[in-house]
């Protein structure tokens, strides 16, 4: 295992040092589908997520439990479905989305809708039943008390985006399936593991599996870095975090 | 509707509450006046909170209507003229001046005028200084002196405490109970429930006594202390009651 391992780190290092253009844009493209198919995804899952953790109607038990269901959908059933949905004759052919980073990027936000969904709405759910009548008896509306609430549970639907950014990151069905995994094109990096892996070059494909965890730790440390100053105080100067909600 | 008069009055006639089959509240009927400080004296599960939480517009009841200054009165123009201090109190997630500045921030006070009546705020209840530290990281009695002072300015007609100083040192609960004494006034309503009879004595004006729902005594506390008008207000007074 150390044979593998220690070279492969020298290799990741060379394969960044080298400034082989492929490498990096390869490393690019990973960051731009996961980016974007995770800001996508947002942009429908977090008003669901929202709808289901602080109204309550009939059913949405169910929608909860398929959402939770569904976050273990496997990358090559969802890949093989927006396949046929994307191809000439697909649906959805017009669009010539099949083998494009947006096509990837689509499919990642499909994929990791159920992610957001379900930790989003759980820790709304979830939220201090105090803080909701709280919001109420210092006045605010329903609009403004769902405001606060979201601005008091912002941490965990944060981890919940990163959490879904890290599952796009690292999953390879939908980039194998809808990318083709194209040289120059549509190469993320779970893509080129896989293929240094057919190829027996289990360094470079390591090489390459250190860059992919070096960057989702990098990320994980960021997060809890902020969340870290957050909870000492210097957050609640920035006038964003005050926007939210009005505190 | 905004609601403002010089001197208040509230009025509670036959309020009904139940949960699941169980009656909370039982043709609750009451006059409050400003101006005093009506003390709601209860064992555990008498309704005590209930009853705050209807009259603070963040319940509705079962049955029964509310009148304010004669005017009937629903939910969420009871929350207009109304504030609760929860028991065990909460705190957002921000620094004690955002959570004093919360309800005046959604009123639309101007920022310099909310800066100066925070820093009076705090300065009644003794925590002068605190505008920056983290809400939920102070001790307990301090939240608990934040949370009225987030209270206080918000200047409601009605002002309702749930066991206030419950659970807190005596320091603490001084300085609470100071607090509350100032914020007496003709357009005030304040009602508050407590465990504590000796400090009942202290700073009432009247005496409710609750008891499984129901109101089975208003009187002043002169009264109610040395000569309670009927058998379950006694044996209260003299801890004999079973609950």
């Amino acid at each position: 295992m150390a044979d593998i391992i220690v070279p492969a780190f020298k290799q990741a290092i060379n394969l960044l040092a080298s400034g082989n253009p492929e490498v990096y844009a390869t490393v690019y493209r990973t960051i731009y589908v996961a980016g974007l198919g995770t800001l996508l995804s947002c942009l429908w899952s977090i008003p669901i997520a929202v709808v289901l953790g602080l109204y309550n109607f009939k059913g949405k038990w169910v929608i909860k439990g398929l959402f939770n269901a569904l976050i273990g959908i496997p990358t090559v059933a969802l890949g093989l479905l927006l396949y046929l949905l994307l191809s000439r004759q697909g649906e959805f052919g017009s669009f010539h989305l099949l083998y494009t980073l947006n096509g990837i990027a689509i499919g990642q936000a499909i994929l990791v809708t159920p992610i957001i969904v379900s930790f989003t709405a759980n820790a709304l759910g979830a939220s201090d039943i105090q803080l909701r009548d709280l919001a109420k008896t210092l006045g605010a509306s329903g609009f403004r008390t769902n405001l606060t609430l979201i601005r008091e549970t912002i941490w965990s639907m944060i981890l919940s985006i990163t959490a879904a950014f890290n599952r796009g990151f690292g999953e390879l069905g939908i980039a194998t399936i809808v990318g083709g995994n194209l040289l120059g094109e549509t190469r993320v990096l779970t893509t080129a593991i896989a293929l240094e892996i057919n190829f027996g070059r289990f360094d470079t494909a390591m090489a390459y599996a250190l860059i992919l965890m070096a960057i989702v730790i990098a990320l994980a440390l960021t997060i809890a870095l902020i969340e870290h100053i957050r909870q000492d105080g210097a957050w609640s100067k920035l006038s964003l975090w005050r926007g939210l909600g009005g505190n | 509707m905004e609601i403002k008069a010089t001197s208040v009055h509230m009025q509670l006639v036959d309020i009904k509450k139940s949960y699941r089959n169980v009656n909370a509240l039982n043709s609750i009927s009451l006059d409050l006046q400003g101006g005093k400080i009506i003390v709601l004296l209860g064992v555990n599960g008498a309704g005590k909170t209930t009853l705050m939480r209807i009259m603070a517009g963040l319940e509705n009841a079962d049955g029964g209507e509310l009148f304010f200054n004669n005017q009937h009165i629903d939910c969420k123009t009871l929350r207009q003229v109304s504030t609760l201090v929860f028991q065990k109190s909460a705190m957002f997630s921000t620094n004690v001046y955002s959570n004093l500045a919360y309800g005046l921030r959604i009123r639309k006070v101007p920022k310099e005028l909310i800066q100066k009546q925070v820093a009076e705020a705090l300065q009644a209840v003794r925590l002068s200084g605190f505008e920056k530290r983290r809400a939920k990281k102070t001790s307990g009695g301090e939240q608990q002196r934040i949370a009225l002072a987030r209270a206080f300015l918000l200047d409601s007609s009605v002002l309702l405490l749930d066991e206030p100083t419950a659970n807190l040192d005596p320091n603490s609960a001084s300085i609470i109970e100071r607090a509350i004494l100032n914020q007496k006034k003709p357009e005030r309503i304040i009602l508050m429930a407590t465990h504590n009879l000796t400090q009942a004595r202290r700073i009432a004006d009247e005496i409710v006594h609750i008891y499984n729902g129901e109101i089975v005594e208003v009187s002043d506390p002169e009264a109610f202390f040395s000569d309670p008008k009927c058998e379950i207000s006694r044996k209260f007074v003299n801890g004999e009651l079973e609950f």
